[in-house]
C-alpha cells in the first residue's frame, strides 16, 4: 500500500519542531508499524535525508520502549498493544498517518519521535522497591501466605511496562496510572507493607515534582494502556496516600 | 487553598466540595419541587430557610464558601493540567478513549458558574435587599400573604428567554454531574464491588435532578 506519513521532526529538545510529509510505497499489511518506519528510514538514507529517530527495543510488546502517538492515540488505534505490535493491515492504501512523540513537559523530546521518560525512573526510585536482606539469609517469598486475589491484583499491577501511554493519552498529562501501578504492586503484598507509608508519600511527591498534571478520572489512560492497567489502582493509590498522610 | 499542595490532596478537596454541592442540589431541588405540588408548603419552607438563624448565618456562608472553593480550585487544577503539556498534539483523538463530559468539565462548570450569576441576581440579591437592607423579615407581600411563591412564579411566567437560559444551564449541570459525581468516589479511593451500583446511582441522580430543576421552571412558565 501507499501511505502519506506526517511525522514530527525535531533536532533536539530545545529546537523548534515541525511536521514533515513523506510518501512511502510498497508497505505490506503484515509489516509492523515499526517495520514500516524502518522502510521509511532506508528510503530517507538513500535520499540523503536524516532518518527519523524513534524508540524501540524488544519489538514484542514487553519492554515498553516503543511509544508514538499515531493519529491522535498512543500506540495507535488498536487496544492492549504497543506500537511494535500494531500492524499495517490496520490502515488503508492512501491513508495519511500522523505520527508524533508522546507529549508532556515531563517527557522532553530527545529527537524527532524519541522522548526522555526518565521521569518514570525517578518516581520508581523514590519508593518503588522493598528493602530485602540479601546477605544470604533471604527468606523464601513463598513462605509467606498471600491471598490469591491480592496476588493476582499485585501481578496485574506489576505488568505495567512503563511505556508512558497513560501520560500521552491523558488530557492532563497525568502519571497517576503509572504511579498507582507501581504503588499497588507492593501495597497488596505483605513484603510491601513495611515501607508503605514512605513509599506512597515519596512517589507522589516525586510525581508532582516532575511536572505531570492531575488525574481527572477521564479513564483515557486505562483504555490506552497496552497492559490494561486498571483505574482500581488509582483508587488504591488515593486510599494509600490519604492513609499515609494521616499517619504522617 | 495554598495549604493543599499535592496533586492528590487537591483532587480530594475538589471531590469533597463537589459532594457537598451535590447534597445542596438535592436539598434545593426538594424545596423547588414543593412549588409544583403545594405553594403553601413552598412558602412555609422558603420562609423558614430565609429567616432561620442557623441557615442564614451558618449554612449559607458555608455554602457560598463551598461554591467559591469548588470553582476556584477547579480553575487552579485546570491551569496546572494545561501547563503540564505546553506543546499540544497536532492530532488528538480524545473522543477515542474518554467521554466528552470527562474532558470538558471546565466548559460545563463555566456555564454553571455563569448561570449562578444569573440565578443569584434573580433570587439571592433580591432576598438580601428585602431582608437585610430594607429590614423586612416578615416574608409577606402588601396583601399580607407570603410572597415567595408568587415571586418565584413571576420569574418564569411569560419569560421564555429566562426559562430557556435556565434549561440550557441545567443541561450543562447534567453533563457536569454525569462525570463529576461518580468521579468524586474514585478520587476518594472507592473502586470496589459497590462501584457499579455507585455509577448507576450517580448517573440517575445526574439526570433526574437537573431534569427536575428544568421541569419546575417549565411548569411555572406553562401554567401561569
Amino acid at each position: 500500500m501507499k501511505l502519506n506519513l506526517k511525522i514530527w521532526r525535531q533536532e533536539n529538545k530545545d529546537a523548534q519542531g515541525k511536521f514533515e510529509n513523506y510518501n512511502i510505497d510498497n508497505i505490506h499489511g503484515d509489516m509492523s508499524f515499526l517495520e514500516m518506519l524502518d522502510v521509511l528510514n532506508n528510503q530517507l538514507v538513500e535520499e540523503n535525508i536524516e532518518p527519523v529517530e524513534f524508540d524501540h527495543d524488544c519489538r514484542e510488546g514487553i519492554c515498553g520502549m516503543c511509544s508514538l502517538q499515531i493519529n491522535g492515540e498512543p500506540h495507535g488505534p488498536d487496544r492492549r498493544i504497543t506500537t511494535c505490535q500494531l500492524h499495517m493491515r490496520r490502515f488503508k492504501d492512501g491513508d495519511t498517518i500522523t505520527i508524533e512523540p508522546f507529549r508532556a513537559n515531563a517527557f522532553p523530546v530527545v529527537r524527532d519521535l524519541a522522548v526522555d521518560r526518565s521521569a518514570f525512573d525517578r518516581i520508581q526510585q523514590a519508593g518503588g522497591y522493598i528493602s530485602v536482606n540479601t546477605s544470604g539469609n533471604t527468606q523464601d517469598a513463598n513462605s509467606l501466605p498471600i491471598q490469591k486475589e491480592n496476588a493476582d491484583m499485585a501481578f496485574n499491577a506489576a505488568t505495567c511496562i512503563g511505556c508512558g501511554a497513560c501520560v500521552a493519552a491523558c488530557k492532563n498529562a497525568s502519571a497517576m496510572l503509572f504511579t498507582s501501578a507501581k504503588v499497588s504492586q507492593y501495597a497488596l503484598l505483605p513484603q510491601g507493607k513495611v515501607e508503605a507509608t514512605e513509599r506512597v508519600l515519596n512517589m507522589v511527591d516525586q510525581m508532582d515534582k516532575e511536572g505531570f498534571g492531575n488525574c481527572t478520572n477521564t479513564g483515557a489512560c486505562e483504555i490506552e494502556c497496552p497492559k490494561g492497567i486498571s483505574l482500581e489502582n488509582i483508587a488504591r493509590l488515593n486510599r494509600e496516600y490519604l492513609s499515609a498522610s494521616l499517619k504522617g | 487553598m495554598g495549604g493543599i499542595k499535592t496533586s492528590i490532596a487537591r483532587k480530594v478537596a475538589m471531590a469533597l466540595s463537589g459532594l457537598f454541592l451535590v447534597l445542596f442540589l438535592l436539598q434545593h431541588f426538594t424545596i423547588n419541587f414543593t412549588s409544583v405540588v403545594s405553594p403553601d408548603t413552598f412558602n412555609e419552607i422558603s420562609h423558614f430557610m430565609g429567616t432561620n438563624f442557623l441557615v442564614q448565618a451558618v449554612l449559607q456562608p458555608i455554602l457560598i464558601f463551598g461554591v467559591i472553593f469548588h470553582f476556584v480550585m477547579g480553575f487552579i487544577l485546570e491551569a496546572k493540567n494545561r501547563s503540564a503539556r505546553s506543546v499540544k498534539y497536532g492530532v488528538y483523538n480524545g473522543g477515542a478513549n474518554a467521554s466528552w463530559m470527562s474532558r470538558n468539565m471546565l466548559i460545563s462548570g463555566a456555564v454553571v458558574l455563569a448561570f449562578l450569576g444569573l440565578h443569584f441576581y434573580d433570587f439571592w440579591v433580591h432576598e438580601m435587599q428585602v431582608k437585610y437592607l430594607e429590614g423586612d423579615m416578615t416574608g409577606l407581600n402588601q396583601a399580607g400573604e407570603f410572597r415567595y411563591y408568587e415571586e418565584t412564579v413571576a420569574k418564569f411566567a411569560g419569560q421564555p428567554i429566562r426559562v430557556g437560559l435556565y434549561v440550557i444551564a441545567f443541561v450543562f449541570l447534567m453533563l457536569h454531574l454525569l462525570h463529576g459525581f461518580a468521579s468524586s468516589f474514585q478520587t476518594m479511593g472507592v473502586n470496589n464491588k459497590y462501584s457499579s451500583a455507585i455509577k448507576k446511582f450517580t448517573k440517575a441522580f445526574a439526570i433526574v435532578i437537573p431534569l427536575g430543576f428544568a421541569f419546575v421552571a417549565i411548569f411555572h412558565f406553562i401554567n401561569h
